[in-house]
C-alpha cells in the first residue's frame, strides 16, 4: 500500500502536516463506518477495513520516522521487521551514557534537561535523514536506514524517560 | 387539491420520514435515555417527570423489577437486589471478590469463571441484569416516541476493555435492540457541549461516575471530534467515596457484627452524607440497628475531603498522563468538561480547576450530558441528519497484545491508536508438520501476561503440514469503531484460510448466549426463530435497498455480465425474503454479497478518490 498515493501526496520526506490532517478528515468523512450504520454487513466490513487503512496511513505519514520508513519501503528497502543493529560505536557509547543518566534521575529538573538533550540530538538525526532521503544515491538510502534505526533508539530512550517522569509524579 | 408527491426514481416518496433512535447512558448508579425531538436533544422522563432510573434490579418470586421499585427493596432484600452491576461486566468472579468484600449476593462461577447471581428467578449473569436495566428505558422511549426504535447508541466508559464492551452490546442484543454504536461517555459529553458552542481546539473531558473514571483529550475541528488520548481507571468512582465513608463510620461506631441489611443501610447513609456535604459543611450520619440501638456521628466536609483526597489525586495523575499522551499542555486546553454525578463533589471541581488552570464547564447537567450526546449521535447514525458533518474518531484505550514465550506480551496495537484499526502479525511453526497454533490475546500496558487482562484464547487449525518454520501465518487483528476485536488468519504460502475459534476469556460462550436469548424470550410474545427470521428479513431489505441506490449511482462501473449476475442474485434474494425460511435468506444474502464484493470495493475506492479530487498532489 502506498500511503502517499492514498493521501494524494507525492512521496517526499517533507510534507505539509496541516494539509495531511485536512485530507485525513476528508477521507474519514468518506469511509468511516458511522456513515454506513444502516448499510449492509458487507459494506460495514468494507468501511471498517478502509478506515483502518486510512488510519494507518495517517499515522505512517504523520510520524517522521514512520514516514521515512515508508519512503524506503516504497524504494524496496524494508526495515520494519529487521534485526540489523546499529554499528556506530560512538552512537552506542552515547546511548549507554544516556541509559546511565536515566538511572540517576532524582528530580523533575533532571527529566527536563534530558528531554532537551534527546530532542536536540533527534533534530540533528532528522535533518541528516531528510538530506539522505532526498538523494538519488542508493548508498545514501542505506545511510537513511541507519538514521531511522538510531531514531528508533531515541524513541525508546524517550519512552523510558516518560515512564520515569510518571513514576516521579505518582 | 392534494399536493402531488414528487420523488426521484428509486427514491422513496417520503425521504424525510423521521426514524426513531435514542441514546442510552447505561450508568453504574443511574441510567437515562434521551432522544432528539424537534431538533433538540432531551432526556425522556417517566410519568413522574423523573429523568434517570437507578441502575438497580430486584429479583423476586413474583418477577423482576428495575429502577425505583428495585431501589426501595435494596435495604430490605440486598441479597436479591443487584446494584452497580456495571462493575461486574466482563469481569471474573475472582476479580470481583478481590476488589469488593462483603457482597450480599449468592454468587457462583460460570464455566468461564464469570459471576452468576442466584435469584428467585433463577441464575442470572451481569449481561442479563444489565438487560433488565435497559428494558424499562427502551419501553419508555417507545412509549414517549410512539413507535419501535430502529436503533440505539449506548455509552460506555472510554476505559472499558473488549470484554466489558462486548457484554454491554450483548445486553442490548438480549432485548432485540439494534446497537448503532457503542459510544465512549466522554466523547458523548463533548458532542453535547460541542455542537452548541461550535468550538475549535483541544478540550478535556473529566468524567467521574459512580464506578468509573475517564479522562479524554479531544481535538475539535469542523465537526470532527478526534480523540487524541484517553485514560482513567475502570474501578474508581463516586462509589469509592461512599465506601471510604462507610469504613470510616464503621470504625467510629465500633460496630462489628453487621448483617447485610445494616451494611446496605450504612452504604445508603454514606451516600446521603456525601451528597449533603456538597451544600453544607457538617452532616449527621445516623444508623438504626436491628436491635433498635442508634449510632450517630457528625461528619465534616473537611474530614470527608481528607478521606477522598488520595482518590481524587489519582484522577489528576491520570489527567497529566493523558495530556502527555495527547502531546498537549494544560495551556492548550480550551475547555474542561465535567461529566458524572461525582463531579458535584466540591473537592473534585477544585482540584480539576487547579490542574487545568481554569474553571470547568458545568452548564449541562453532568448526570444528563452523556445521554444527550448519545441521542445526538443516534439521530445522525440512524439517518435523520444526512447533512450533518459530525464525525467521531475514537481511540483504543488499552494496548492489545499477544502472549509470547516466557509469559511476555508482544504489543500488536498500542493504546490511543485511532479505531478502526487492523494490524497483521506473522508467525511461523516451530515443529515439522505442525497443523495448529494456540494464541492468547491480552489487553493492558504491562510487559507480563499475568499483569494484563486476558481477552481471548484461540487456536489456529488447518495449517498445511510443512517443515518447521516453512509455514508463514499472517494473523490480522481488527478493532472496529465500537472498540471490539476480531481475528482472522491466513497461511501465506498456500493461501489457506485458517479457522479461528476465539474464546473470550471473560465473555459469554455461544451456548450461553443462545440459552440467554431463549430465556429472554420465555415470557415474550415472539420466539427465537421468529426473531431470527425478522432480523434476516430486515437485513435482506437493507441489502437490497442499499444496492439499488448504489446501482443507480454507480451502475456504470459494472460490465453487462457483472450487472446481470448481480441482478439475478438480487432477484433471488427478493423472492427468498418474501418467504419464511431464515436460513435460505441468509444464504441468499451471502450469494448477493459474493456477487457485489468487487463492486462495493470499486465504489469505495472511487469515493476515496473523489474526496480528494481537486486537492493538488504537490506537497509544499
Amino acid at each position: 500500500m502506498n500511503y502517499f498515493e492514498l493521501f494524494n501526496f507525492s512521496p517526499a520526506f517533507q510534507i505539509d502536516l496541516t494539509v495531511l490532517a485536512e485530507r485525513y478528515r476528508e477521507l474519514q468523512r468518506t469511509v468511516h463506518p458511522d456513515n454506513f450504520a444502516n448499510a449492509s454487513e458487507q459494506q460495514k466490513l468494507l468501511a471498517v477495513q478502509r478506515t483502518a487503512q486510512v488510519n494507518d496511513g495517517y499515522q505512517a505519514l504523520k510520524n517522521p520516522v514512520r514516514r521515512a520508513e515508508h519512503i524506503l519501503f516504497l524504494r524496496g528497502i524494508d526495515i520494519s521487521h529487521e534485526t540489523t543493529t546499529v554499528k556506530d560505536t560512538a552512537f552506542l557509547m552515547q546511548q549507554m551514557e544516556w541509559r546511565e543518566a536515566l538511572e540517576e534521575i532524582t528530580s523533575v529538573d533532571d527529566v527536563a534537561s534530558l528531554y532537551d538533550e534527546f530532542s536536540d540530538y533527534q533534530k540533528l538525526l532528522t535533518a541528516h535523514l531528510s538530506l539522505m532521503l532526498a538523494s538519488d544515491n542508493v548508498n545514501d538510502w542505506s545511510m537513511a536506514a541507519d538514521d531511522i534505526r538510531k531514531l528508533k533508539f531515541m524513541i525508546k530512550l524517550h519512552d523510558e524517560l516518560v515512564r520515569i517522569e510518571d513514576a516521579l509524579y505518582d | 387539491m392534494a399536493l402531488l408527491q414528487i420523488a426521484e426514481p428509486g427514491q422513496s416518496a417520503a425521504p424525510h420520514q423521521h426514524r426513531l433512535a435514542v441514546g442510552i447512558d447505561l450508568g453504574t448508579t443511574n441510567s437515562l435515555v434521551a432522544a432528539v425531538r424537534s431538533g433538540e436533544a432531551i432526556t425522556l422522563t417517566d410519568v413522574e417527570q423523573r429523568h434517570a432510573i437507578p441502575s438497580i434490579v430486584h429479583y423476586t418470586e413474583a418477577g423482576i423489577e428495575a429502577g425505583y421499585l428495585a431501589e426501595q427493596a435494596s435495604a430490605k432484600d440486598p441479597q436479591n437486589t443487584i446494584v452497580s452491576v456495571k462493575r461486574f461486566m466482563g469481569r471474573s468472579l475472582a476479580d470481583i471478590q478481590a476488589h469488593y468484600s462483603n457482597l450480599p449476593y449468592l454468587l457462583s462461577e460460570s464455566e468461564n469463571g464469570l459471576p452468576i447471581f442466584a435469584t428467585p428467578q433463577g441464575q442470572v449473569n451481569p449481561v442479563q441484569v444489565s438487560a433488565e436495566i435497559l428494558r424499562p428505558l427502551v419501553e419508555r422511549a417507545e412509549a414517549v416516541l410512539g413507535g419501535q426504535l430502529e436503533g440505539v447508541v449506548i455509552t460506555v466508559p472510554a476505559y472499558f476493555d473488549d470484554a466489558q464492551r462486548q457484554g454491554t452490546k450483548d445486553a442490548a442484543a438480549l432485548l432485540g435492540v439494534k446497537v448503532l454504536r457503542l459510544l465512549n461517555e466522554p466523547t458523548a459529553a463533548a458532542i453535547a457541549y460541542g455542537l452548541d458552542s461550535a468550538q475549535e481546539g483541544v478540550i478535556a473531558v473529566y468524567d467521574l461516575g459512580g464506578g468509573t473514571f475517564d479522562i479524554s483529550i479531544l481535538r475539535l475541528n469542523r465537526g470532527v471530534f478526534e480523540v487524541l488520548a484517553t485514560g482513567g481507571d475502570s474501578a474508581l468512582g463516586g462509589d469509592d467515596f461512599d465506601h471510604m465513608l462507610v469504613d470510616y463510620l464503621i470504625e467510629q461506631w465500633q460496630v462489628t457484627e453487621l448483617n447485610s441489611q445494616e451494611r446496605r443501610q450504612i452504604l445508603i447513609e454514606a451516600r446521603r452524607v456525601k451528597e449533603a456535604l456538597t451544600a453544607v459543611d457538617t452532616v449527621e450520619a445516623v444508623l438504626t440497628r436491628a436491635d433498635n440501638s442508634v449510632c450517630q456521628h457528625t461528619v465534616t466536609k473537611a474530614l470527608f475531603e481528607q478521606l477522598i483526597q488520595p482518590l481524587v489525586k489519582k484522577t489528576i495523575a491520570s489527567c497529566r498522563r493523558s495530556l502527555r499522551d495527547a502531546g498537549v499542555t494544560t495551556d492548550e486546553v480550551l475547555e474542561t468538561v465535567m461529566v458524572g454525578g461525582s463531579t458535584r463533589v466540591p473537592l473534585v471541581r477544585e482540584l480539576v480547576a487547579e490542574f487545568f488552570g481554569k474553571p470547568a464547564l458545568t452548564s449541562i447537567d453532568p448526570d444528563r450530558v452523556v445521554a444527550l450526546g448519545a441521542a445526538i449521535q443516534a439521530d445522525i447514525l440512524v439517518g435523520n441528519k444526512p447533512d450533518s458533518d459530525l464525525l467521531l474518531l475514537d481511540v483504543i484505550p488499552l494496548s492489545l497484545g499477544i502472549e509470547t514465550m516466557g509469559g511476555l506480551v508482544e504489543k500488536v496495537v498500542s493504546r490511543n491508536t485511532t479505531i478502526p484499526v487492523a494490524r497483521a502479525q506473522e508467525f511461523t511453526t516451530f515443529k515439522d508438520g505442525q497443523t495448529a497454533m494456540a494464541f492468547h490475546v491480552v489487553q493492558g500496558e504491562r510487559e507480563l501476561v499475568d499483569d494484563c487482562r486476558s481477552l481471548a484464547r484461540f487456536t489456529l487449525k488447518g495449517i498445511p503440514p510443512l517443515a518447521a518454520g516453512a509455514a508463514h501465518i499472517r494473523v490480522t487483528f481488527q478493532v472496529d469503531a465500537d472498540g471490539l476485536l476480531s481475528v482472522t488468519a491466513m497461511e501465506k504460502s498456500t493461501g489457506v484460510q485458517s479457522s479461528i475459534q476465539v474464546k473470550p476469556s471473560f465473555g459469554l460462550s455461544d451456548t450461553e448466549i443462545t440459552t440467554m436469548l431463549k430465556d429472554s424470550m420465555h415470557n415474550a410474545k415472539d420466539d427465537i426463530s421468529r426473531r431470527m427470521l425478522a432480523e434476516q428479513k430486515v437485513e435482506a431489505a437493507r441489502v437490497l435497498e442499499s444496492l439499488n441506490s448504489a446501482l443507480l449511482k454507480d451502475g456504470e462501473l459494472l460490465s453487462s455480465d457483472e450487472r446481470l449476475a448481480i441482478d439475478n442474485a438480487m432477484a433471488s434474494l427478493a423472492q427468498t425474503a418474501a418467504e419464511d425460511d431464515a436460513d435460505a435468506i441468509t444464504k441468499a444474502i451471502e450469494a448477493v454479497d459474493k456477487q457485489t464484493q468487487d463492486f462495493a470495493a470499486r465504489r469505495m475506492d472511487n469515493s476515496i478518490r473523489a474526496a480528494l479530487k481537486g486537492q493538488s498532489v504537490d506537497n509544499i
